[in-house]
């Protein structure tokens, strides 16, 4: 049995000018002790797709269709008390700039232990045992419990809001561009960390980032995400070295590699497309130059191109 | 390769406002030592640029050349012509010279203003235009140079009805407008989207390639400044660490603290294999600043040497600079090296 | 050329006219305040009179009735004539007063706000002193020294108004001067009245336009109450004055409701149609308070 299922997802908010299909049709799959990850630009649907997991989407939008299985059982069936309970203990999410939702005026240890008292019931001497022990977890000294979130640099409140994610032993976290505000250096602290994590306590890790490169240092699983729909996924080097879709191309090339010749890539024409009216057939051909006619009308399906790797292209690899 | 560029020992130190009392207490004035005594050239239609983490006083450097912070010292030579002790006037004339690309392009248009309007602004200050025509045609030349075509579609709109790429190219064309030498691009690309950013670093490079601007790019991303620079500086803590040509920085850095961060950088690549070296710990704050070399508490090479004594940039190869105790041992005289063996 | 400008700026005013009509209490304050305007400027040709011509010893305290519909007052002036012609007045102080409070202030808090250092103190110290001091003793000593013309009191109401201004717009003026389009301003050359005038200005005017609407209610106010206080215009009775008049003759006591009811009903009107809309351009202009 997977960890996580989701299958056939979609996302709908609610807007002045209309109805944007934030999420439409997407499924992926994590298993225990896994890495997956969600790649896309901004748009795409990526931190979407993590907020209707998590439950935690805003009033205006709504999940209108498909399945989230969490080892078997099915979410969306939950009722909302029910849900919400659910949503700390087995899925938990670290934002990006999470540090800044520190309450400034409260200690650290506190804030995460008010969690634990919450939701666990435990005591206050209890919940600060414990507390310590999330902060070793984390790599934070333990002195630190009793000192405010200004007295922490932007690393450490990153890893205590990941302390605090992991306070209800979740099964799964699902971090939302965790290192993007931080320096190269504390990134790969905080990467080094969650990899630990995920190895110490076999819980599945979902990443969402727009920088595909941190995917190939931690990643089993990728799916890259454009418009609301996956376009391509299957296993980390299969979309790093065998893609098959024109964005995942584009996308890599994007990113310069040291390793590699030096010089700057063609960049994608136009930008990415607006919600409100996707784009007719493939929703990446206004922006692909190997679309044609069919491109156009017919929308492509994702389909199996390799073992367990999948791209939704009628051309898949055309561009080789 | 003339130089158009040239700061010489810049230093750029920032008075801390404490409450009065402490101000009374304390007589010691904290400072943060932003920049520390930089000294770098840009010559004739050089991408050179500055990478650092937050904290090490690159965007400090790249507004204190523009004259938008005030040097506490060294001096900044501009085309052969030093800045210290210019007129007002003589520094708007500067100041059309060398231009700023910012970093948000959402803020750094005025929300009030059309386009038209905010690229025309240059020419306007400085009193560029005669008439209405002549200032079209500058705006629309510049907007298109900047990839905005057709120009008649952007002129009478507003900042916010354009997207974080577009907004940039505004920034852009109202920085070209004045025909500049020289341009700071601070982080030009670090908001925008992965698949819009090369479309401006592409832009960049063909400024530089149609009308020979030179660039001193800021930038926290190792791998961007070495796909378009001539030549990069590592920053630490308003110190260079170590300096030279974009592949030999990626290549064959010598510095400790280069090795550890081109090793941490992600590439778009599987590399789970890759040994990386984590430093531990952030960089410390700039007000009280490590003893000796600034690295050398996060060091994995630290030495004895490295606590007391600050290191000089030292030319360890031809145009390949490095501040650092093991590295300066070869380059330096035997004297130095005698003295130092019975400093041991 | 300067047609597409010109259009621009109409798209927005339209645009800004939507919003308002969407805001209930904008209507009610705008359909009051218009109702008012078209009294002040059309009133005095639609309803001739002269507030000057006293009426005969029979007319005087009158009920309403057909030949005065408001009454008449303790000096047989027709209430309603009175009222008319008092709109022109209360408005015209009001708009007037106001809008020096706002040039002054503005100007001052831009000033201030732009220049953080010794200038920007001195004036910030002479605001707050102008906070301070009670402005009704203040506005009475100056209308003493200046005299009871209608300038005199608009120059007193104006010259008293404008330090709450000019707080709240060197505020303003201070978190927009930390925005880096006024960086870029200075990276191209612009010298600090470019900037003032061309970036600041237009990014503070929203605030003191939905200031200016609160400020007008305060003008009208103050001028009601000096006024009544008997330091009004007495050749141009404005709403105040007719308070002023009801009070002295003693209306409230001996029942005479029609000389101070419509007065006073017309300035709580005015003064409540200001609030009202100023409450609404402060929800279009700040769009996140919609709804709180």
């Amino acid at each position: 049995m997977e960890l996580l299922e989701v299958r056939n997802l979609k996302t709908y908010f609610k807007t002045q000018k209309g109805m944007v299909k934030a999420v439409d049709d997407v499924s992926c799959s994590l298993s225990y002790g896994k890495v997956l990850g969600l790649v896309g630009e901004s748009g795409c649907g990526k931190t979407t797709t993590a907020l209707s997991i998590a439950n935690l989407l805003p009033p205006e939008g709504r999940i209108v269709g498909g399945e989230v299985l969490l080892e078997g059982e099915d979410l969306m069936g939950l009722s909302a008390g029910k849900l919400r309970k659910k949503r700390w203990k087995e899925v938990s999410i670290v934002f990006q700039g999470a540090m800044n939702a520190l309450n400034p005026v409260m200690k650290v240890g506190l804030q995460i232990a008010e969690v634990l008292m919450l939701h666990d019931k435990l005591t206050y001497e209890q919940a600060m045992i414990r507390t310590k022990e999330l902060f070793k977890l984390v790599e934070i000294d333990e002195e630190r419990v009793n000192q405010y979130p200004h007295e922490f640099s932007g690393g450490m409140k990153q890893r205590a809001m990941i302390a605090m994610a992991l306070a209800c032993n979740p099964k799964i976290i699902i971090g939302d561009e965790p290192t993007t505000a931080l320096d190269v250096m504390v990134q790969a602290q905080i990467l080094n960390l969650l990899e630990k994590l995920k190895n110490e306590i076999n819980m599945g890790l979902i990443l969402i980032t727009h920088d595909l490169s941190v995917l190939g240092e931690i990643c089993d699983d990728v799916a890259v995400m454009y418009a609301g729909k996956i376009v391509e996924k299957g296993k980390v080097e299969d979309i790093f070295e065998n893609h098959q879709h024109p964005y995942t191309y584009k996308l890599m090339n994007a990113f310069p590699n040291i390793y590699g010749e030096r010089k700057l890539s063609d960049s994608i024409p136009g930008n990415p497309p607006n919600l409100l009216e996707p784009p007719s057939g493939c929703r990446f051909h206004p922006r692909c130059e190997f679309a044609d006619e069919r491109c156009k009308t017919k929308e492509p399906m994702l389909a199996e191109v390799g073992h367990r790797h999948f791209a939704a292209c009628h051309y898949g690899g055309v561009f080789k | 390769m003339s130089q158009v560029m040239e700061v010489k020992d810049l230093k750029v130190y920032f008075d801390i406002k404490r409450g009065f009392i402490d101000d009374m207490l304390s007589k010691e004035k904290l400072q943060v030592k932003a920049v520390d005594g930089i000294d770098l050239t840009i010559g004739k239609g050089e991408i050179f640029s500055l990478v650092g983490e937050s904290g090490s006083g690159k965007t400090t450097i790249g507004k204190t050349i523009l004259d938008l912070i005030p040097a506490t010292q060294g001096d900044i030579v501009f085309l052969g012509d030093s800045l210290k002790h210019k007129s007002k006037a003589e520094k708007k004339k500067f100041r059309q010279k060398a231009q700023m690309i910012f970093q948000d392009p959402y803020q750094s248009l005025n929300p009030k203003d059309i386009i038209l309007d905010i690229v025309a602004e240059p020419l306007q200050v400085n009193g560029l235009i005669k008439n209405e025509k002549e200032k079209m045609q500058k705006v629309v030349n510049a907007l298109e140079m900047a990839g905005l075509t057709p120009a008649e579609d952007f002129l009478y709109r507003y900042p916010h009805e354009l997207s974080g790429g577009q907004r940039q190219r505004v920034a852009i064309a109202g920085a070209i407008v004045l025909d500049p030498e020289f341009i700071v691009a601070d982080e030009p690309v670090s908001m925008l989207d992965v698949s819009i950013r090369i479309g401006i670093l592409n832009l960049m490079m063909a400024l530089r390639d149609r009308k020979g601007i030179s660039y001193l790019f800021i930038t926290h991303d190792l791998s961007l400044a070495w796909v378009i620079s001539d030549r990069i500086a590592i920053l630490y803590l308003g110190k260079i660490m170590e300096m030279g040509r974009a592949d030999t920085i990626i290549h064959e850095c010598l510095h400790p603290y280069s090795q550890s961060l081109i090793s941490v950088m992600p590439v778009p690549a599987v590399n789970k294999e890759k040994e990386r070296i984590i430093l531990h710990g952030e960089t410390p704050d700039p007000i009280h600043l490590p003893e000796g070399c600034r690295f050398h508490p996060r060091c994995p090479k630290v030495f004895e040497k490295c606590c007391r004594e600050e290191p000089e940039l030292t030319e360890v190869a031809p145009g390949h600079f490095a501040a650092c105790h093991r590295i300066g041992e070869r380059g330096r005289s035997l004297d130095e090296q005698e003295r130092y063996k019975d400093n041991k | 050329m300067s047609d597409i400008r010109s259009e621009i700026r109409n798209r927005k005013l339209v645009q800004f006219l939507k919003s308002l009509k969407s805001s209930k209490m904008g209507m009610i304050g705008a359909v009051i305040l218009v109702f008012f305007l078209l009294l002040a400027v059309f009133g005095p040709i639609i309803y001739p009179y002269d507030p000057q011509v006293f009426g005969s010893g029979g007319e005087v305290m009158n009920p309403p009735s057909s030949e005065h519909p408001l009454g008449t007052d303790d000096m047989g002036r027709d209430v309603l004539g009175s009222l008319i012609s008092g709109a022109r007045v209360s408005l015209l102080i009001g708009v007037l007063a106001t809008l020096i409070s706002m040039v002054v202030g503005t100007v001052l808090g831009i000033l201030a706000g732009y220049y953080d250092n010794k200038l920007g103190a001195l004036i910030m110290r002479f605001t707050d002193f102008f906070l301070v001091i009670p402005w009704l003793p203040l506005m009475l000593v100056l209308a003493a020294i200046l005299g009871t013309s209608v300038w005199n009191i608009i120059l007193v109401i104006g010259l008293t108004g404008w330090a709450g201004t000019t707080r709240v717009v060197r505020a303003q003026t201070l978190s927009i001067k930390e925005r880096p389009f006024i960086e870029r301003a200075v990276a191209i050359g612009s010298d600090g009245k470019h900037i003032m005038v061309k970036h600041i200005l237009p990014n503070v005017f929203p605030l003191v336009f939905a200031n200016t609407i609160l400020v007008s209610a305060v003008a009208i106010l103050s001028e009601t109450t000096l006024s009544f206080l008997g330091m009004g215009d007495p050749t141009r009775p404005s709403w105040g004055m007719m308070l002023h008049y009801a009070f002295e003759s003693g209306a409230a006591s001996i029942g005479a409701y029609w000389f101070f009811i419509p007065p006073g009903l017309a300035v709580v009107l005015v003064v409540l149609s200001f609030t009202f809309l100023g409450y609404a351009f402060d929800e279009i202009l700040n769009p996140k308070l919609k709804g709180r």
